[in-house]
């Protein structure tokens, strides 16, 4: 009993130690944000008081950079990337998984190439191309290659949510002489709901927090995401304390407080996924 | 398969089947062949060529690559930012992963009290932007804000401190565990699940005859979970020979100091799009991404036919 008691202690002082970590350099980041130079130098590891609270830096950051309209533009690339590939991926998978068709092996294993081959890998000619068709420097170019990058993953997943459904569902939508579109929207596609957190966790995690394809397709300041616009005020900005980690704070907190309202979803998601 | 469906579909019109799959597949499979596969193809194709002063483009065949790979302009800043990414993925195997197992044993222990929260925690950093990963851990360890200095002081270790991203020495290595401390997440998660889905009777055949929690882990549970730990190692592979976040924003596209951080990654968008010391080469840049591509191809068909065949006989 004694034994067993002392390992558990073990292994919460571990995972409290790993956890602190992991949450430490966060938290420092964040805590000093909200101070005044003296203070975020003199004693780094002190929270903020009402001696040495400041919002100098979020002031500062709000006045020299556009960091509204990169955080409109994070939320329009990675939504409007998140619903087109849910749309249009539970579409392929389904009829990947319902219907055999001669060839349906073989352009599952084609849609699947994208799994492993990161799509940066053809940066140069997407550049070229997005120049050529004057999408250059617009949210639809990020739109399109991110939909693209996201589609492959999102099928493999989907298709294992859609072998799940049971068949008598749509076999006996067919008996009633339902026709196939309408099978799949109004009877397939709702039943996917939980498939959507998984997806998700695969798609905007990495869509939002992307650096290379807007630092190669976007270059004026109102096609700018978050991540890159954050990177080249800090890059500007590096000296200036107070602006840099407010900066940091204002691309953490967002995220910190989704991850947080939805941990469940997304871990079941991640788990869910990872299974096969 | 269900009668009805064969039915549907074998007294559907041959037009009309057609007409469907276009209408579900169209859409995907057009996207992703125009802007990822075409892309693919269309950059490997540019590699076989060179432009002259005045923009036209010339077939060389397969010059570009033998330039990479063997004038010491090109081949120096190639072999080194290679050898670099391997070190970079040798520190995520040999740290990462295995402290990804290990926080996955023990969280997967059963009975342990407050596991969702540690889990929560753990994973948080892995959600965010490698950009704000790196800058911070880049004000974390820095000598002028002195954080990581007080807190080797504390613990009596102060001399041990340097600044380690400005070091040729450590700047390589240091960055390697910023981004391991990020996504130790992933491992975790994955060898997570796949311990969870060990049958209960397996663990239990185990305590019947006597074993402790760590025997039971190293001799039942983790022998089962190697076709994922295969898995972890390919996404590693993958992750890491494609990076490039992480070091542009901590130490910028030279990759400093003196491309002691150099990956392929960096190198590639370089010769690509240029610097202070070179100008853009999108035929060369092409031809690098072409040999990161069958780094990765490598690394990829490695898995496929090796790792993961062997390991289908542990499956259950």
């Amino acid at each position: 009993m004694l034994k067993q008691r002392a390992q558990s202690l073990g292994v919460h002082l571990i995972l409290i130690a790993y956890s602190a970590l992991a949450l430490g350099p966060i938290l420092l980041v964040v805590m000093n944000s909200f101070k005044a130079r003296n203070a975020i130098f003199g004693a780094p590891l002190a929270p903020p008081n009402s001696d040495t609270f400041s919002l100098v830096g979020y002031a500062k950051v709000f006045k020299a950079s556009h960091i509204g309209t990169y955080f409109a533009n994070s939320l329009i690339v990675t939504l409007v990337s998140m619903g087109l590939v849910l749309l249009f991926g539970a579409m392929a998978a389904w009829a990947l998984t319902e219907y055999k068709f001669r060839g349906s092996t073989a352009l599952a294993l084609f849609l699947s190439i994208g799994i492993m081959v990161p799509i940066r890998l053809g940066s140069v000619a997407i550049l070229t191309m997005m120049r050529k068709s004057g999408l250059n420097d617009t949210l639809t170019a990020l739109i399109l290659v991110y939909v693209a990058q996201g589609l492959p993953l999102s099928i493999f997943i989907l298709s294992e949510f859609v072998q799940q459904i049971p068949k008598d569902l749509r076999d006996a939508a067919r008996c009633d002489g339902v026709p196939e579109t309408r099978i799949f929207f109004e009877v397939i596609a709702p039943l996917l709901r939980p498939a959507i957190a998984t997806v998700a966790v695969f798609t905007i995690v990495p869509i939002w927090n992307d650096l290379w394809f807007p630092l190669i397709l976007t270059s004026s300041d109102s096609t700018h995401t978050i991540t890159l616009g954050v990177q080249q005020f800090l890059g500007q900005y590096i000296t200036d304390w107070n602006s840099v980690l407010a900066a940091l704070s204002m691309a953490i907190l967002p995220v910190v407080a989704i991850y947080v309202i939805f941990s469940r979803q997304l871990i079941s998601g991640l788990t869910a996924g990872a299974v096969k | 398969m269900a009668e009805p469906l064969s039915q549907v579909v074998a007294s559907m019109p041959r037009g009309r089947f057609l007409a469907l799959m276009a209408l579900f597949l169209g859409p995907a499979v057009a996207i992703y062949t125009l802007f990822s596969i075409y892309p693919l193809i269309a950059t490997m194709a540019l590699a076989t060529y060179t432009t002259d002063s005045t923009g036209a483009y010339h077939f060389v065949g397969l010059a570009n690559f033998v330039t990479l790979l063997t004038d010491a302009i090109w081949s120096k800043p190639f072999w080194n930012a290679a050898w670099n990414n391997l070190v970079f993925f040798a520190v995520h195997m040999l740290v990462q992963n295995p402290i990804g197992i290990a926080l996955a044993g023990l969280l997967s222990l059963p009975g342990l009290k407050l596991k969702s929260l540690y889990r929560t925690i753990i994973f948080l950093p892995t959600m965010l932007s490698v950009v704000i990963v790196g800058f911070s851990w880049n004000l974390i360890l820095s000598p002028l804000w002195g954080v990581a200095e007080g807190a080797l002081k504390a613990v009596g270790l102060g001399s041990w401190f340097a600044p380690w991203l400005g070091l040729p020495s450590t700047a390589l290595v240091t960055l390697a565990l910023i981004s391991v401390w990020q996504f130790v997440g992933i491992p975790l998660m994955l060898i997570y699940a796949a311990l969870l889905n060990i049958p209960d009777e397996l663990v239990d055949a185990g305590r019947v005859d006597g074993l402790g929690h760590l025997r039971i882990f190293l001799h039942i549970k983790l022998p089962l979970v190697l076709p994922t730990i295969g898995l972890v190692s390919i996404l590693t592979f993958v992750g890491n020979f494609n990076a490039f976040d992480l070091i542009y924003s901590v130490k910028g596209a030279l990759a400093g100091p003196n491309f002691a951080s150099d990956i392929l990654g960096t190198f590639f968008y370089r010769t690509f799009f240029g610097n202070q010391l070179q100008l853009g080469n999108p035929t060369m840049g092409a031809a690098v991404a072409t040999v990161m591509f069958f780094i990765i191809l490598c690394g990829v068909c490695l898995y496929l036919f090796f790792v993961q065949r062997r390991m289908r006989r542990y499956a259950f």
